[in-house]
């Protein structure tokens, strides 16, 4: 048994369009140790999505995977045929998705959408109702089992984001993935969800993949952190190496940002000047060197190396390259 | 200084024996008071912060200043002038001097048509046919940073933030004095939202403009609102300058607000106050004191009586609440 339960490896998406390949990820490397909290942060348009899609292989059409292996417990997810994927999702890996008003059918209650997931199971009507009431105690949902018979639109978000993650805890999965699960809702609320996934994944003993652009959440949720910045991985490591020593000159500038840092009042908040680049027809060196504030000339021309500035910490940069040099 | 605007009292139900059963004089018991008796006042050039969880009524309240919904009961002053009640075509006359941004910045441009004609439109609709629209839409999108060239684009062309942009350049066209922004950076990245906050925060130095900006994103208001509002179930719970409040937080429900503010600080001491269960229903509301099935600092008398009214921890700051900083002694 390998110590990740996820292994992502020079993985490269590519998207057909009109105006050519549209290179939404290129040669990103993730790993995911077994019963750890992984945070994926980013900003939007950064292929955060499309990272998990291609996971749970839930890719939009005009998809191609240019190149790189995705390994889950053992296997290679992109050799798996369509049937064996399917077996995997839901059971072993399962997913938490963004918005919680449209996760679930709002004509069958909660009751019939919990036991209709568990298909799979051989046991009785009764017994599987019996566990989506433990399932829904366990997320604190309070008196269980006359919730069973209610619709999805008798509960609040925040109640029905707990539903979701529930359900995607049901088969006790390995791996959940989580997609800006708190995104949705208020700061008390997000919160609650957070302290419940801390203790539901401590319980289980799964990993957890989640997904967020919300600095602080990632902070207080994830032991390590993965940075994206258009369609690259630009740095890994333990939350505490990357927020307190970003190594990467994005992270750095993500980091200044954010409002909560910034302990005195201004009128003038920070930013990182330019655009996103285009995705169809990238600048030749590194990603980021159009908006980088250290730039110099070897990042215009050369595509930078993912580097270790120290054990277990990984940037996508030039710099980190000279200073472990250094 | 005087008041640009000043609410008094105002409150917004929600299907209040509107219908037949209604006017004949039987209650229907549905109705809900969605804002229920909100009262503060802008100064001109100042920004004032009202913040809450959804369904708290933020959302309602700026609708009712900007005439989209109606108010029952209290007084809209504008410059003096009532404005709840006015039939729409009286209240036109306003929209000029009062400009909302909506939630949804891609959703409340309508897809059919380009830049231009959404940035003029305020023109055609207050009859203004002397301006060169053409150079109209220049000068706004000059104004909000963005190329000339997008007056021809669509909608979907933009990215959230440009969107964001547009719907600030349109809320500019008329020379607006009030801007009522609805959760101005939701959904934006870290850094798109310090551009536009920043960009609100030079336009109001330049132009004079006051804003009341809707969030629920405390960081924001911070750094850039002058006063602040903290709604709960459609009331206020504490209000003052927004400096105060953030050093000195009364209300409980306001410091479990400031506490729920995830640091992006791993390494952060985090002082957490956690909420016991949802925000209740605006049907039935809570008895006494509204916040006390979830306030983790009630005691007995919060159960029975309705906090005493408005109290002043200093001139400029105020708060409802039985046991004012209660939670200083709960941690000692």
């Amino acid at each position: 048994m390998t110590a990740d339960i996820l292994k992502i490896t020079d993985l490269s998406i590519h998207y057909d369009t009109p105006r050519g390949a549209l290179k939404a990820l290129r040669h990103v490397n993730v790993s995911v140790p077994r019963g750890k909290i992984v945070g994926v942060v980013g900003e939007s348009g950064c292929g955060k999505s499309t990272l998990i899609s291609t996971i749970i292989r839930l890719l939009a059409n005009n998809a191609k995977v240019a190149s790189g292996s995705i390994v889950f417990d053992d296997q290679d997810l992109l050799a798996l045929s369509e049937t064996q994927m399917r077996g995997l999702r839901g059971t072993d890996i399962s997913m938490v998705f963004q918005d919680p008003m449209q996760t679930h059918n709002p004509v069958l209650t909660i009751g019939r959408q919990m036991t209709d997931i568990q298909y799979r199971d051989k046991s009785t009507t009764a017994e599987k109702r019996n566990r989506a009431a433990d399932m829904l105690a366990l997320v604190g949902i309070p008196d269980p089992v006359q919730r069973l018979d209610q619709f999805p639109h008798e509960f609040s978000g925040g109640m029905r984001q707990r539903i979701a993650i529930a359900m995607a805890l049901m088969a006790r999965p390995k791996l959940l993935i989580a997609d800006e699960p708190t995104t949705a809702l208020d700061a008390t609320l997000e919160v609650q969800i957070i302290k419940r996934l801390h203790e539901l994944q401590a319980e289980i003993g799964c990993s957890i993949l989640f997904i967020s652009h919300h600095l602080g959440v990632i902070a207080e949720l994830c032991e390590e952190v993965v940075v994206m910045y258009a369609g690259e991985v630009v740095e890994q490591g333990s939350v505490r190496d990357v927020f307190h020593s970003p190594s990467h000159p994005y992270t750095k500038a993500l980091l200044d940002c954010d409002p909560g840092h910034i302990k005195e009042k201004t009128r003038s908040l920070p930013t990182i000047p330019g655009e996103i680049p285009d995705l169809v027809n990238l600048p030749a060196g590194c990603a980021f060197a159009p908006r980088c504030s250290q730039v110099f000339d070897a990042c215009r021309s050369n595509r930078p190396a993912w580097n270790e500035c120290k054990p277990g910490h990984h940037a996508l940069c030039h710099l980190a390259e000279t200073e472990t040099v250094s | 200084m005087t008041a640009l605007l000043e609410v008094k009292d105002v409150k917004v139900r929600f299907g209040s024996g509107q219908g037949l059963l209604g006017r004949l004089g039987f209650s229907s018991g549905g109705s809900i008071e969605a804002v229920a008796g909100i009262s503060f006042s802008l100064q001109e050039g100042e920004t004032y912060g009202i913040v809450g969880e959804s369904g708290s009524g933020k959302t309602t309240l700026a609708r009712a200043i900007g005439g989209l919904h109606h108010a029952q009961e209290g007084s809209i002053l504008f410059q003096g002038a009532d404005l709840r009640g006015l039939a729409e075509a009286q209240f036109r006359g306003f929209r000029k001097d009062i400009a909302m941004m909506f939630q949804d910045p891609i959703g409340s441009l309508s897809p059919r048509l380009t830049i231009k004609s959404l940035l003029t439109e305020p023109y055609r609709i207050q009859g203004l046919k002397d301006r060169d629209l053409e150079a109209e839409a220049k000068r706004l999108l000059a104004m909000v940073g963005l190329p000339a060239d997008f007056a021809g684009r669509f909608p979907h062309q933009l990215s959230g933030g440009q969107a964001r942009r547009i719907g600030v350049a349109r809320a500019l066209a008329l020379d607006p004095k009030l801007i009522l922004a609805d959760e101005p950076t939701a959904g934006l990245d870290v850094s798109v939202q310090g551009e536009l906050l920043n960009l609100l925060a030079r336009l109001q130095d330049k132009l004079g403009l006051s804003i009341i900006i809707i969030t629920h994103n405390l960081n924001v208001v911070r750094h850039i609102t002058d006063r602040m509002g903290i709604m709960y179930l459609g009331r206020f719970v504490e209000e003052g300058r927004t400096d105060d409040i953030f050093a000195q937080p009364q209300h409980p429900y306001t410091l479990a607000l400031l506490a729920a503010n995830p640091e992006p600080d791993p390494d952060a001491q985090l002082a957490r106050i956690e909420l016991k269960g949802e925000p209740p229903s605006l049907i039935q509301r809570p008895l006494a004191c509204e916040f006390h099935p979830r306030c983790p600092f009630v005691r007995d008398n919060c159960r029975t009586g309705a906090p005493p009214g408005w109290q002043s921890s200093s001139e400029v700051h105020s708060h409802r609440c039985h046991w004012p900083a209660d939670w200083q002694n709960a941690e000692a």
